[in-house]
């Protein structure tokens, strides 16, 4: 059975929880290899979960060449080994690094691409379908590569991850990264203190605030909070300083399709609206009945975010023990 | 300083936007379309570049008939010349290509110091281009920037990511792609419209880049729309109006959907 690569996607050593969905995915379509670009130390934390998930081969990387400079070295290795393995597809987190690898790749592989799945199966005479969800979630599209490698940027939770051992047999790849790859190069990182709340774009809930918050988002969180949910926000509110552009939801910031969303003091933009209307279950609160948002919603609360907000918190809580 | 801004035509996000029935391709004519908003802080930011130092703004669209008016858009806001890029044959392309005749394209303008770009389309929103054209022209690729510098020949931007805010240095010339936190993009003056119906806009074919038909459009689209499906509209849910209660009640759903 053909190969299908997998890019590990892993903060550290941590693997994020996208790489076990794309793992289940690559079962579909071939034997899964994963491709793991970091340091030994972090490796040894990553190889657990990489079998876990049923990586039979693990592709090491590890040369300081690749994971120093911007995407383009790491689009020179998976290139290499799209040579060397001739896999059935690439698969790749479709994050703003994740898609940039995919572009290069392309271009390096003459191979098609596509960004932003939803759902990856085999295709019924051979072949990758996927799906995609454009036009701000209002159309869903089906797909297919029609040359080369199948590359695909796939979205986090498109898929249940499935628990099957793989043998992930170990596997160092020398790579030479050229010159022309090594001309931007990352001088400076700051890393993002954490909150201790789930990744955005990977929670099955999430909770947002916007403009109506008035720039106090304590009620936001402390509801977050009962329900162990990401928080996001508007771009009006990001904008405003109140909250950092990394948790905005919408067109420009994150495209996240949780379980539940939950909106409060959000008017419901067609911007906003492009980043968590594919989410399973609608919920907002909005002290304007006229408010957009509530075409969306499974439930909504016409009322005051600052009194509905800590009454459905202490409710949760009462709820939860 | 030489800048190529490369700006989209797009459906607008306001409207219906649609497919063509006959070949699953986006339908650019039958809704409104405009300057993607993206590719105005690309714009902008080549102007402040501009403005400060010495330099031309060249833009650059690929797209049919109507993507004219992203170029007369751009000129407006103040970039120097034009350049459109139109060819049936560009129909339906894919990133790849689409990406194939931005470089030929951008050769012809002449080696700039600086291509510059939106971090996404506003339609196809798949954030692949620049990088995609970094990698065809050989440049440096410096991409998502939320602060921009240009110092001589060194480029530095500012990219807030997830799990940490980056420093990435390159060398001009070089590709950058701007996101929407850069700045604040101008509104073009009554003297900027009617400065811009002077100014010069080239439009070019595929044979005017060298670029064989072949290469490009629908049929030689490395993927291919097999179907699209309209998404059923939301059904409106739930709506209660809180009389001290709203709370307690939003619980109450949420534990009958067992979410807790
Ligand atoms: C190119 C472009 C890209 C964009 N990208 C994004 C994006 O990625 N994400 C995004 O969100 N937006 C985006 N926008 C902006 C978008 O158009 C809206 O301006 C924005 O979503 C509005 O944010 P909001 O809903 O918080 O604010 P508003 O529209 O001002 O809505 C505030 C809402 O809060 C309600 N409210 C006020 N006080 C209370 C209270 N005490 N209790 C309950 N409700 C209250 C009001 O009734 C109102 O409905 C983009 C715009 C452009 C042009
Ligand atoms: C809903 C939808 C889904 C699609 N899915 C795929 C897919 O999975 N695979 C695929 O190969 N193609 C796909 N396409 C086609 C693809 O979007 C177009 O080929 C497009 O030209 C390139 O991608 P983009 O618009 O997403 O650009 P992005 O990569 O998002 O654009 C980034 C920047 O590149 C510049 N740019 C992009 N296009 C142009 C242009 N025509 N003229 C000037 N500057 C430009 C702009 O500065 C822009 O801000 C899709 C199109 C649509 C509408």
């Amino acid at each position: 059975m053909a190969e299908v690569l997998v890019l590990v996607d892993h903060v550290d050593g941590e693997v994020r929880k996208t790489t076990s969905e794309l793992l289940t995915i690559a079962r579909r379509l071939g034997e899964p290899s994963a491709v793991f670009i970091g340091t030994g130390d972090n490796y040894s934390a990553a190889a657990s979960v990489l079998a876990q998930y049923g990586a039979e081969k693990v592709y090491r990387i590890e040369s300081a060449d690749v994971t120093d400079y911007l995407v383009a070295p790491k689009a020179e290795a998976l290139a290499q080994l799209v040579a060397s393995a001739s896999p059935a597809a690439v698969l790749i987190p479709s994050n703003a690094e994740g898609k940039e690898i995919a572009a290069r790749l392309a271009i390096k592989t003459e191979s098609g691409l596509i960004t932003d799945a939803v759902d990856v199966q085999a295709g019924e005479g051979g072949g990758v379908s996927t799906t995609q969800s454009v036009f701000a979630g209002s159309y869903t599209v089906k797909a297919t590569v029609t040359k080369g490698t199948p590359i695909i940027a796939v979205k986090p939770n498109s898929a249940a991850p499935e628990a099957v051992q793989g043998a992930a047999a170990d596997e160092v790849v020398e790579v030479t990264v050229s010159d022309a790859a090594k001309t931007a190069k990352i001088t400076d990182r700051q890393p993002k203190a954490a909150t201790g709340r789930p990744e955005l774009t990977e929670a099955a809930i999430v909770v947002s605030g916007g403009r109506g918050t008035g720039g106090d988002f304590s009620k936001v969180e402390d509801f977050a909070d009962s329900l162990g949910a990401a928080v996001g926000a508007s771009r009006a509110a990001v904008d405003a300083g109140w909250y950092p552009h990394t948790n905005q939801v919408g067109q420009t910031g994150k495209q996240v399709s949780p379980q539940l969303y939950v909106a409060a003091g959000i008017s419901g933009a067609i911007q906003h609206r492009a980043g968590m209307q594919t989410s399973k279950t609608i919920v907002a609160v909005n002290k304007d009945e006229e408010a957009p948002i509530f075409e969306l919603v499974d439930f909504g609360v016409v009322g005051d975010l600052f009194t509905v907000l800590p009454q459905a918190t202490e409710a949760v809580k009462a709820a939860k023990g | 300083m030489n800048i190529v801004v490369c700006v989209k035509y797009v459906p607008d996000a306001q409207s219906d936007r649609t497919f063509n029935e006959s070949d699953n391709t986006t339908d650019r004519v039958g809704v409104d379309g405009l300057l993607s908003e993206l590719d105005e802080y690309a714009v902008e930011e080549a102007l402040k570049l501009a403005e400060a130092g010495e330099g031309e703004v060249t833009v650059l669209t690929v797209g049919p008939d109507q993507a004219a008016d992203a170029v007369k858009k751009a000129l407006q806001m103040g970039a120097d010349k034009g350049v459109h890029v139109n060819d049936k044959a560009i129909h339906g392309s894919d990133a790849v290509a689409t990406s194939l005749v931005l470089a030929e394209a951008i050769k012809k303008i002449g080696a700039p110091d600086l291509v510059l770009t939106g971090m996404a389309s506003t339609d196809g929103t798949m954030s692949v281009v620049p990088a995609m054209l970094a990698e065809r022209l050989g440049l440096p690729q410096v991409t998502f920037a939320s602060e921009l510098t240009v110092e001589g020949t060194a480029v530095k931007i500012r990219r807030d990511g997830d799990a940490a805010s980056e420093t990435i240095e390159g060398t001009l010339p070089a590709l950058v792609s701007v996101t929407d936190q850069i700045n604040e993009p101008r509104y073009p003056s009554f003297k900027g419209i009617m400065a811009a119906k002077k100014k010069p806009v080239e439009t070019w074919s595929l044979g005017d880049l060298g670029v064989d038909a072949s290469q490009v459009g629908l049929d030689a689209a490395w993927t291919k729309v097999e179907s699209f499906q309209q998404r059923p509209p939301r059904q409106q849910g739930q709506i209660v109006t809180d009389e001290g209660d709203g709370g307690t009640k939003l619980a109450e759903f949420l534990a009958a959907q067992k979410f807790i």
